[in-house]
């Protein structure tokens, strides 16, 4: 089985689950997929499918690259990533793959994805330090406050929480559940929120921490 | 947001009556408790609307041995058995909030005749 796949935040939305419950839900288009590359424990020393995501035109990828995704005899992607997979003979090159064939509802994923950037950022906001009154007469409003000893050590500690460059960096939301699967469009239903803008390119995986059933 | 809007739409229910804020309503509850289910009455008038599409929701308020009570309900939730309009209120106002300072007889909506 697949370990993960490529996929595309669409958006939020909110559906109701069969006993009446309100569940928030993240919609991932998952498809369509395709396998570029079968990388073998004979040839590379370990099994894993290469997958390609989005599709784009050949004048847009320099020559080494069309030749990769010819010999798949596909059509150039956006995005390559690869994932382990541990019966690689059931698949093969150039095969059409998407999210929806390999999860089920009841399952468990992570998502990975590139957050949404926020630029330079105080501390309250990129380290929930909780700041300052507002008001009557606080002059202590949302700085960082103090940031070490004095004359020992005669220095601020390494990794000390500053202001700075937050977000835009891959993060992972683990155990989602997925709720809901559209087979005919590529389309996977996840609990819950998922790191990135709308539109951002996301990994789905079978989680780590927690087994799905199977 | 085509993609979302389709999903929504397998969601929406077409067996809820039209409701309008200062209709008196009976919303029929389904509460589980433990295996068995049961129904359960909650009468009042609708106070607020909001949301669109999947998300909109009804506020009703009641009172109920002198205690003002107020729920708020998904309009297409499953978790509802059915919607009665028993009465059409004749109201000026989209949110009916100035209800909750009104007592007795001058908490009474005129009904649409």
């Amino acid at each position: 089985m697949l370990e993960g796949i490529l996929g595309k935040k669409i958006g939020m939305t909110h559906i109701f689950s069969s006993d009446g419950a309100d569940v928030p839900v993240t919609v991932i288009k998952t498809g369509t997929c395709y396998i570029v590359q079968k990388k073998t424990l004979d040839k590379e020393g370990y099994n894993a499918l290469q997958i390609g995501f989005c599709e784009k035109k050949d004048e847009k990828v320099n020559k080494p690259l069309v030749g990769h995704f010819k010999k798949a005899n596909i059509q150039p992607c956006y995005h390559l990533r690869e994932f382990r997979c541990a019966d690689i003979d059931a698949y093969n090159q150039g095969q059409k793959v998407s999210g929806s064939d390999i999860f089920k509802v009841g399952d468990f994923v992570d998502v990975s994805g590139r957050t949404k950037g926020r630029g330079f950022t105080g501390v309250v906001k990129r380290w929930s330090f909780s700041g300052g009154a507002k008001s009557h007469g606080s002059m202590f409003n949302r700085a960082p406050g103090s940031i070490g000893s004095s004359s020992d050590p005669s220095k601020t500690y390494k990794g000390h929480k500053h202001p700075g460059h937050y977000g835009n960096e891959r993060m992972t939301a683990e155990n989602l559940q997925v709720v809901a699967v559209r087979l005919e469009e590529g389309i996977i239903l996840v609990k819950g929120a998922v790191p990135g803008p709308v539109n951002g390119i996301l990994e789905v995986k079978r989680s780590v921490k927690k087994a799905s059933k199977r | 947001m085509e993609v979302i809007k389709n999903i929504e739409s397998e969601y929406l229910r077409t067996d809820i009556p039209d409701i309008k804020i200062g209709d008196t309503v009976k919303v029929s509850v389904r509460i589980k408790e433990g295996e068995k289910e049961r129904i359960q009455p909650f009468e009042g008038v609708v106070i607020r609307k909001r949301g669109g599409g999947l998300k909109t929701t009804f506020t009703v308020r009641k009172v109920s041995y002198g205690v003002g009570v107020e729920r708020t309900f998904f309009l297409h939730s499953p978790g509802i058995e059915g919607i009665k309009v028993v009465s059409h209120g004749k109201v000026r106002r989209a949110k009916l909030y100035y209800l909750r300072n009104l007592k007795g007889k001058a908490a009474r909506i005129k009904e649409k005749s």
